[in-house]
This record gives C-alpha cells, sequence and structure tokens, in this order.
C-alpha cells in the first residue's frame, strides 16, 4: 500500500504522471491551482484496466508505489509514502 | 510511512521557470541527485550556460558560475586547473554547446579536460524563440524553417557526440533519453558515470540527454515524449558512444 502527495500548487499540468501511472490513479483535476491551471490528482482507487502489479487484499489504495509518477515528474511535485 | 522521495539537499525546494513537461526540470533534478549519492556537494561546481537554462545556478544548491554563450567550457577548464581537487561539470543545451560554443566543446574534449559535460538536446533554440538549431532533424518545423528543415539550405542535423568520441582525450560518451521513466533512470546512471570518471582522473566525458521542448516543438508534453522514441531516437540513436 503506497500513497502520492502532490504539490498541487506547484503542479505545471503537463500530465505526464497521469500517462506513465500504471494503475490510472492520476487524474485531471476539475479546480485551478494558484497558477490558474489544472493540476493532477491522486485517487486511492484506479483503472484496473490499466494492468501492473495488482494491490494486495487490504490495501487502502491501489498505488504500488512504483515512483513512476516522481521519476518523470519535471518539477519535483510528487511525494511517495511507502 | 516512509517518505521514498524528497527534495535532496542538492536541489533547491523551488518552483522552476520551466515550461509544463519541460525536461530540464529533470535533467536539473538528475544532476542534484548524482552530486548527493556522491557525497561531492560540497566540492561541486556547475557551469550554467546560456538558453533555458540561464539561471539552472538559481536551483542547484551548491556553487555554480555563469558563463558566456557556448564558453561554459573554457570557463570550465580554467576552474578545474585552479581548483583541480573540486568536480566540476558544465549543463548546456544544444544551441550553446553544439553551435556558438563548438569551438570550446571542441578543443576542451580535444585537450582531454578532466571535465563532466551535461549536453541537453532538444533540437531547438528554447530561450529566443524556437530557432532552428544545428541539432534540428530534417524537416522538423522551427520559426526559422517553417516549411522544416531543408538539407540544401540547412544542413544536416549535428551529431556532435559522435564527433567528439574521435578524440583521444574522450574517456567517456553516451546518449540518453529522458522519454519514459525507465530511460530517465538510466540518464542518471550516464550522468553519475560522468561525475565518477571525474573523480577518478579518467578525462572528458559528455552524457548527451534527447529531452523534450513541448514549446517550440509544437506539442502536448506526452506526445513530445513520444516523438522523443519514435522520431528524434531514429536521429540520434540511444547508447554508450564511446
Ligand atoms: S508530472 Fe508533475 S507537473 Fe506534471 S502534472 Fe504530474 S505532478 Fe503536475
Ligand atoms: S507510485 Fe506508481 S502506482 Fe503510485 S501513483 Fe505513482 S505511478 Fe501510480
Amino acid at each position: 500500500m503506497a500513497k502520492i502527495i502532490i504539490n498541487q500548487d506547484r503542479c505545471k499540468g503537463c500530465f505526464l504522471c497521469v500517462n506513465f501511472c500504471p494503475k490510472g490513479l492520476i487524474k485531471k483535476s476539475v479546480k485551478l491551482n494558484k497558477q490558474g491551471l489544472n493540476f493532477a490528482e491522486f485517487s486511492r482507487r484506479g483503472n484496473l484496466n490499466k494492468g501492473g502489479i495488482p494491490p494486495k487484499a487490504g490495501d487502502l489504495t491501489d498505488c504500488i508505489g512504483c515512483m513512476q509518477c516522481v521519476v518523470i515528474c519535471p518539477d519535483c511535485c510528487i511525494e511517495v509514502d511507502k | 510511512m516512509k517518505k521514498t522521495f524528497k527534495h535532496c539537499q542538492s536541489l533547491y525546494d523551488l518552483p522552476t521557470h520551466y515550461c509544463p513537461g519541460c525536461g530540464h526540470g529533470i535533467a536539473h533534478r538528475l544532476v542534484a541527485e548524482v552530486v548527493q549519492e556522491l557525497g561531492i556537494r560540497e566540492k561541486t561546481i556547475g557551469i550554467a550556460p546560456v538558453g533555458c537554462a540561464v539561471v539552472a545556478y538559481d536551483y542547484w544548491n551548491f556553487d555554480c558560475s555563469e558563463a558566456a554563450h557556448g564558453r561554459a567550457l573554457a570557463v570550465a577548464t580554467a576552474i578545474k586547473r585552479v581548483h583541480p581537487r573540486n568536480i566540476v561539470f558544465t549543463y548546456q543545451g544544444d544551441g550553446d554547446l553544439a553551435a556558438i560554443g563548438t569551438n570550446e566543446t571542441i578543443h576542451a574534449a580535444n585537450r582531454g579536460e578532466n571535465l563532466s559535460v551535461v549536453f541537453i538536446n532538444n533540437a531547438v533554440y528554447g530561450m529566443t524563440g524556437g530557432q532552428l538549431a544545428p541539432t534540428t532533424l530534417l524537416g522538423q518545423k522551427t520559426s526559422t524553417s517553417i516549411e522544416g528543415r531543408e538539407k540544401k539550405a540547412h544542413g544536416y542535423p549535428l551529431k556532435i557526440s559522435e564527433m567528439l568520441a574521435l578524440l583521444p582525450g574522450v574517456c567517456y560518451i553516451e546518449r540518453v533519453s529522458l522519454h519514459s521513466p525507465p530511460e530517465v533512470l538510466k540518464a542518471k546512471r550516464a550522468i553519475k558515470q560522468a561525475f565518477e570518471n571525474q573523480i577518478h582522473n579518467l578525462g572528458f566525458s559528455l552524457v548527451e540527454i534527447l529531452s523534450p521542448c513541448p514549446t517550440y516543438w509544437g506539442l502536448a508534453p506526452k506526445e513530445s515524449l513520444d516523438w522523443i522514441r519514435d522520431v528524434m531516437q531514429k536521429e540520434f540513436p540511444l547508447g554508450r558512444i564511446k
């Protein structure tokens, strides 16, 4: 079970993290951040059709802590808690 | 719960001025992580280029100097010769290293200066408005080649890494890319290698990083990464060159 924390006000809305999360857990927000941009938002449950390693039973989120979002974010907006 | 990613000490916790999806942000972080992991923050001196990364020294928490356009390797040569125990690297774009600075680049490499170079190749001049760079691909549209680069008028994309690999003073050249998380991790390993070579006094090392410029490629950030994977990589093949 893992969880990511996105610095929403720093996020520039490039959505690279959205594209690379193998579990489809990151989504484009409807709200705007203080830069006036749509930002990336974490959701606990993802699009399971996207494959990847399935979460273990009892996990609170589908996030597998693979860090792909962290590695690709150009603005160091994402922290992962494992 | 354990935090598995935090800002490392070598990188200030600041927003950058780069466009959304720009590869510079990733490359800055990789350099900072390498400096941190090698434990050389106190003795590293970075040379910032002219180009989009002109204020790179605002983001790195170690000593830096600025150089005139293209002259980063001349400045780095001087600093390294005066302070041989420090680790000196340059961070340069393609307009800087492969156009106005070709002279400095070739001669620093030929002298086998014990330096590390992080070379960002995004195939355009970013800072000045997306003009044609020596590394622009044939057919690529830029603000000064609106019909696309044409070989008769503009020549061919310059493969500076392959050229430098011919010089005996050069010990290591690798081309990497930022088009996916695994490639980003490979890029970090290559940067680390370039720094380690300098620590072991092996000579001139250069890492060329294919980096997205969504703004002047006219593509969305993810499409830019796909363009590197599908198009740019064919002209600039990845891997160890020397
Ligand atoms: S990769 Fe970073 S900057 Fe881009 S949308 Fe995700 S959190 Fe925001
Ligand atoms: S760590 Fe992996 S699974 Fe979790 S949000 Fe990031 S990309 Fe998705």
